[in-house]
């Protein structure tokens, strides 16, 4: 393989409460090559949230470098950043986070807008994703309207329209019940076997365990990485 | 992001919220239809003023008696006193100005009319026939007064529209006798209503030969001498002429006033002109108003969708974009505010003409357009704050506070 996909070298993330720091990560180092799937776990306030939201380019080490695809994106301006995060990353929360006044169809197409994608090929593209995620018949319904595992997959449509190279996903199945969850997983688990990197945050064991690979956080570092255990076994 | 979809993403936004959105239009409106109306109504002021003046007569150069220009205590003026007056003989001299087109006499004074047992009190003007064009006056029934030596004493009279109805109603009133003060005079025509004139209406006037006047009131002076000058170009040449004519005719000594209708057209023009600049003014601090307004609104609207916010940035929108749809929504608001008072004003406009159909209420249309670009820009102005600190919103903490 020649350069990994996404690698974080010495990264520092310091928030201040008051008078005190909190070092939400720190001295993180972390390789993940294209295409595999990743659960990252860890207790709340371990820094696994900040991780994503810094592999989302949503947020900015205070120190420490992160390469995406060979690049220094750590350094772009914001506006180079809002490229780079409209064309490769694609973000799932687990409050869905649909704008409330737009219909399924737009909420999908929204990422299109944002990129200048003309009305004739997003037409074209929503109505293929609103196929692929069985939502036809759900296209003019605004997000009040719909079940929570519709709003769901509306959410996985709207971040995988552009073709992004990566899928983060923060507590995806947080909000939805045990058999729509399952739904959400195998949507993104196939997503993820058709090529795109997808990196799961979650609290629940048994979601992280289907993932082919484990990072356990703990205090803002990496306490355990299954990946290297197997190359490394200390 | 392409100007259609912000355009549209904006306006989608702002109807989300239909209270929100149609309250500070109606803001904004207010504003503007202020602006509208204030100056449709000093400007119409102005244009009624204007027709007043018009009415009188194009191309007028009045001469008054008596000097009105103050100096201090003058012994020569001790003795000399008391201004000469303005006699018949003065006018007819005046007709030798070779820029003056028709002159007209007037003596004027109150009397009364008397037919069949109806009296009233009515103002006497004495006149000639040449009054009738200096002044544009419209006859309805009849001819104006004979054209004759003005030194003749004819017992004929003109009278108003408003004076032919209270005294003879349905009757016919040309040809008739009737008692004007001490005389008996004919009746030979009687001129159409709403000849207009500062403080004259003629509905109200009988006009009479201007010797029948003077016998009348056993007077020899004159109240006025109209003037009409041959065309717009020779009105100062007339003034001129008008004064050194008489100038000559009382022995050296400048005792009467010229006025030109230009001169007082001018002034009142300028007066009111600064009145609808000033209530356009006054207008204006509801439009800045308005735009706080905008600017508070859109500020709460940043707040309450800072989640959006958060989320388009993670959907790849720059801070420009951002800044952007915000932006647009406040223009928006604020061009939709703009047009909804300019047709609420001209409707505020009509509604005044239509109730005072004299009175000209038209705004004009540098108000007009002053109202509406001020609107915008206010709108747009105070919209950037609010933009900018969308933009600056961090999408991690914007996120975090759905």
């Amino acid at each position: 393989m020649s350069e990994a996909q996404i690698r974080l070298s010495g990264i520092e993330r310091v928030f201040h409460l008051g008078d005190s720091e909190v070092h939400a990560l720190s001295a993180l180092n972390l390789t993940i090559a294209a295409g595999e799937y990743v659960a990252v776990m860890g207790p709340s306030g371990s820094g696994k949230s900040t991780l994503l939201n810094l592999l989302g380019l949503l947020d900015r080490p205070d120190a420490g470098r992160y390469f995406l695809e060979g690049r220094d994106v750590s350094a772009l301006s914001p506006e180079e950043q809002a490229l780079v995060r409209s064309r490769r990353i694609g973000f799932v929360f687990q409050s869905f986070h649909l704008v409330p006044r737009l219909t399924a169809f737009d909420n999908i197409a929204l990422p299109m807008m944002l990129a200048g994608v003309s009305p004739k090929e997003r037409e074209v593209r929503v109505a293929r994703a609103l196929k692929d995620y069985g939502l036809e018949d759900r296209a003019g319904h605004r997000p009040e309207e719909l079940s929570g595992g519709q709003r769901q997959r509306v959410a996985i449509a709207r971040a995988t329209i552009m073709e992004p190279a990566m899928i983060l996903a923060d507590e995806p199945t947080g909000n939805l019940d045990r058999a729509t969850g399952d739904e959400v997983v195998h949507l993104l688990e196939g997503l993820n076997s058709r090529g795109v990197t997808l990196i799961v945050v979650t609290h629940d064991p048994g979601i992280g365990s289907r993932a082919k690979r484990q990072l356990l956080m703990e205090d803002g570092q990496l306490r355990h990485d299954s990946a290297s255990t197997r190359v490394n076994p200390e | 992001m392409r100007a259609p979809d912000l355009l549209r993403f904006a306006s989608h936004a702002a109807t989300g919220k239909p209270l929100r959105t149609s309250l500070l239009i109606l803001s904004v409106a207010i504003g503007v239809a202020a602006v509208v109306v204030l100056t449709a109504l000093g400007d119409g002021a102005r244009r009624y003023v204007m027709n007043e003046f018009s009415s009188l007569g194009s191309n007028l150069v009045i001469v008054l008696p008596g000097r009105s220009q103050t100096g201090g205590f003058n012994p020569a003026n001790a003795i000399t006193g008391t201004p000469r007056d303005l006699t018949i003989n003065d006018a007819l001299a005046l007709q030798r100005g070779g820029s003056i087109r028709r002159v007209s006499p007037i003596a004027v004074g109150t009397s009364e009319i008397s037919v069949g047992g109806r009296l009233r009190e009515v103002m006497v003007a004495g006149t000639t026939s040449q009054y009738v064009e200096v002044r544009h006056l419209d006859i309805s029934q009849g001819s104006f007064l004979p054209e004759e030596d003005w030194g003749r004493a004819a017992p004929v009279a003109v009278i108003g529209a408003k004076v032919r109805e209270e005294m003879f109603g349905a009757l016919p009133a040309v040809g008739r006798l009737v008692r004007v003060g001490d005389r008996r005079v004919r009746i030979v025509g009687v001129l159409a209503s709403g000849g207009q004139g500062l403080g004259m209406n003629t509905d109200e006037l009988v006009f009479v030969p201007v010797a029948l006047a003077q016998a009348m009131f056993n007077s020899n002076t004159l109240f006025r001498i109209m003037v009409e000058a041959k065309n717009r170009e020779e009105i100062p040449a007339a003034k001129a002429q008008a004064l050194e004519i008489l100038k000559i005719r009382h022995e050296g000594e400048e005792d009467v006033t010229v006025i030109t209708q230009d001169a007082v057209l001018a002034t009142f023009d300028r007066l009111l002109s600064a009145l609808t600049l000033g209530v356009a003014g006054i207008a204006a601090i509801s439009l800045a108003v308005a735009g706080i307004l905008v600017m508070n609104v859109m500020l709460v609207s940043v707040a309450q969708r800072t989640g959006e916010i958060g989320l388009l940035k993670a959907l790849g929108a720059t801070g420009r974009d951002i800044r952007l749809a915000f932006l647009a929504e406040a223009a928006m608001l604020s061009l939709v505010g703009a047009l909804a008072g300019f047709l609420l004003g001209q409707a505020g406009a009509a509604a005044i003409r239509h109730f005072y159909p004299s009175f000209p209420a038209y705004a004009p249309d540098w108000a007009v357009a002053a109202g509406l670009f001020t609107a915008l820009s206010a709108g747009i102005l105070f919209g950037v704050l609010p933009a900018r600190r969308a933009a600056l919103l961090d999408p991690v903490q914007a996120l975090a506070k759905r």
